[in-house]
């Protein structure tokens, strides 16, 4: 079996705080996985670690079988490793549209031209307006990013991500603050996403987890507290103690 | 269906592109730069030769565009961009004068050239150090730059000439045809083209696919980075790029004014080029070029009537201008604009 991502003993310090503790982790291709646990427990670090944003105190990063540790967070994104945030960073001035071929141009390294003007490359324009609709953010390609409202910019999240054609993508709280009108629809597209990308997805909200994730692992203090499928972690009574909490056993 | 899609398809290609196209007021704008030539040219009786106090305008208008680069479009502030103006003089004052007025040495294009490579360099080295850091580094930084030049040109007498500077500097014919005359008509001429030649790159440049992922990079570097855009090797570029053209308006100006001086080098000449930026409106191109045109002229028509205070009005419109308009002259336009349109729907 091919992994797309291990990680190997990771650990991370912040002084005397440990934020990740020996995680080893293996995530085969096309994986549909959710990393959850309480706040705190260190998720957005060890999302950070993968990325490259941060880097680990000691430990490995695999992808694809290759050691990726130090590499930076450009070359691990040209790589095939995107991530949505879970506050939205978004570019404010730009539109949807500009902000897509931004990415796309990254990926097909077109992006040094200095010269030819932005659009002079159709097949490119044509992706990033196709890429808009499949995730139902056609309509407003040409408008300000900074006026979207907030569930588009969601989903807006989400297309810069999958503008770079990853091979893993880390979805951190997709549907974190989206009103209840618009969340169906980040769902149907959290839902569509192409099978043979793998997915993390970070989250709080059980009902997305146990909706979309067919494995699941459980991070508490830094640490990995315990893996399976969904429905295995669905009935681990010790999950629900620490995650789920007092309350949900009660009623179990 | 699939036919209103593809059109559908095209307009979004075409309407990219549109934002390319040159528009009607800029021709407008550049006409009106080349009919100065003829009013103020000593053409028409009665109307006073301003040619001199218009190339300096165009050079201080280069100097704001290559601050806007920076700023207005990667979102790098800078207090040192006349720490590069100035070099590109000494460099075009050194040439010039050392070539006694002969080809090749003294001929204008190549100094021009020579001198905004020569600052190209000096930008690129110099670029390393406003990578890291907030805005307050990178301001301080700047200026460190721009202070330590200046202090450097003062002392080297046996090359700049020192508190006197370069004088004698003789440029030969512009091409080799055109030399430069009293009433400064070649050298406005020629400063006039220089800079449209710089405009006209710098309008490719922040139109272009580089351009928008500066655009990019100044609205969220965090973001930018995880994208897989390489965030510092774009910002050395564009400061390198930057640097080049101030040190081409610099140069402009020692073969223009024929000579080279500290007042070249000095600090006065980063704040200047900032203020006419933010006069004119940051992040247009045209801001630069028309807070050039606003701040020497009001420089100049504040001075004939009190010399002593003219930096007091200056102040007074800058704070105003500042606080009741968003992104300066253009700022303002854009915005009476608008306010016309919407009130011709109705």
């Amino acid at each position: 079996m091919t992994f797309v991502l291990e990680t190997r003993n990771l650990t991370k310090r912040f002084g005397g705080i440990i934020a990740t503790d020996d995680v080893s982790f293996k995530l085969p291709a096309g994986a549909r996985h959710a990393l959850i646990g309480p706040n705190g427990a260190g998720k957005t670090t060890f999302v950070n670690q993968l990325t490259g944003v941060l880097n680990p105190t000691s430990g490995q990063i695999l992808f694809e079988g290759q050691d990726i540790t130090n590499w930076t967070v450009r070359r691990r994104a040209t790589a095939g490793i995107a991530r949505t945030f879970q506050i939205n960073q978004l570019f404010a001035e730009l539109t949807p549209l500009e902000s897509v071929i931004l990415a796309i141009n990254e990926r097909e390294n077109a992006a040094h031209e200095w010269f030819s003007p932005l659009g002079s490359r159709e097949t490119i324009v044509d992706e990033a307006c196709a890429l808009l609709d499949r995730l139902t953010i056609g309509d407003v390609r040409d408008a300000r990013v900074g006026d979207l409202p907030y569930g588009k910019q969601r989903l807006l999240e989400i297309a810069l991500a999958l503008a770079a054609k990853p091979k893993l993508l880390l979805l951190d709280e997709p549907a974190a603050g989206v009103p209840e009108s618009e969340r169906e629809q980040i769902l149907d597209v959290v839902a569509r996403l192409p099978a043979h990308v793998a997915l993390v997805l970070i989250e709080h909200d059980m009902h997305l987890v146990f909706r979309f994730a067919k494995t699941i692992s459980v991070l508490v203090n830094g640490a990995l507290f315990c893996e399976g499928t969904a429905e295995e972690i669905a009935r681990d009574p010790r999950v629900r103690q620490v995650y789920l909490g007092e309350e949900e056993v009660q009623h179990g | 269906m699939s036919g209103s899609h593809d059109k559908d398809l095209q307009s979004a290609s075409a309407r990219l592109l549109k934002q390319s196209h040159s528009r009607w007021y800029e021709w407008l704008f550049w006409a009106v730069a080349l009919s100065l030539f003829v009013i103020f040219g000593d053409f028409i009786p009665g109307v006073p030769t301003r040619l001199m106090l218009l190339t300096e305008i165009v050079t201080l208008a280069l100097l704001a565009l290559s601050i806007d680069l920076v700023l207005g479009f990667a979102g790098i502030v800078t207090l040192g961009q006349g720490a590069y103006f100035g070099l590109g003089a000494y460099v075009a004052a050194l040439l010039a004068k050392g070539g006694a007025g002969t080809f090749p040495m003294s001929d204008p294009v190549i100094g021009l050239l020579i001198a905004g490579l020569v600052t190209g360099v000096f930008g690129f080295v110099t670029s390393f150090l406003v990578l890291r850091g907030s805005d307050l580094t990178r301001l301080m930084v700047t200026l460190g730059v721009a202070l330590i030049l200046s202090e450097l040109a003062n002392q080297m007498r046996w090359l700049t000439g020192g508190a006197d500077g370069l004088n004698g500097v003789m440029p030969s014919a512009v091409l080799g045809i055109w030399e430069f005359d009293l009433w400064g008509r070649v050298a406005y001429l020629y400063s006039l083209a220089v800079l449209f030649i710089c405009f006209w790159l710098s309008r490719r440049i922040v139109n272009s696919p580089f351009g928008l992922s500066l655009k990019a990079i100044k609205n969220n570097p965090l973001r930018a980075r995880a994208i897989g855009v390489p965030v510092n090797a774009r910002l050395v570029a564009i400061y390198t790029i930057a640097a080049a053209l101030a040190g081409i308006a610099g140069a402009l100006l020692a073969q223009t004014t024929q000579s080279a001086s500290p007042d070249m080098i000095a600090f006065h000449r980063s704040a200047d080029g900032l203020l006419i930026l933010v006069f004119g409106g940051a992040g247009y191109l045209y801001g630069g070029l028309i807070g050039a045109a606003a701040f020497r002229v009001m420089q100049d028509v504040i001075g004939n009537i009190t010399l002593q205070y003219w930096q007091f009005w200056l102040g007074a419109v800058l704070v105003a201008l500042v606080i009741f308009v968003r992104n300066g002259i253009i700022g303002m336009m854009v915005a009476g604009w608008a306010r016309l349109r919407k009130g011709d729907g109705q």
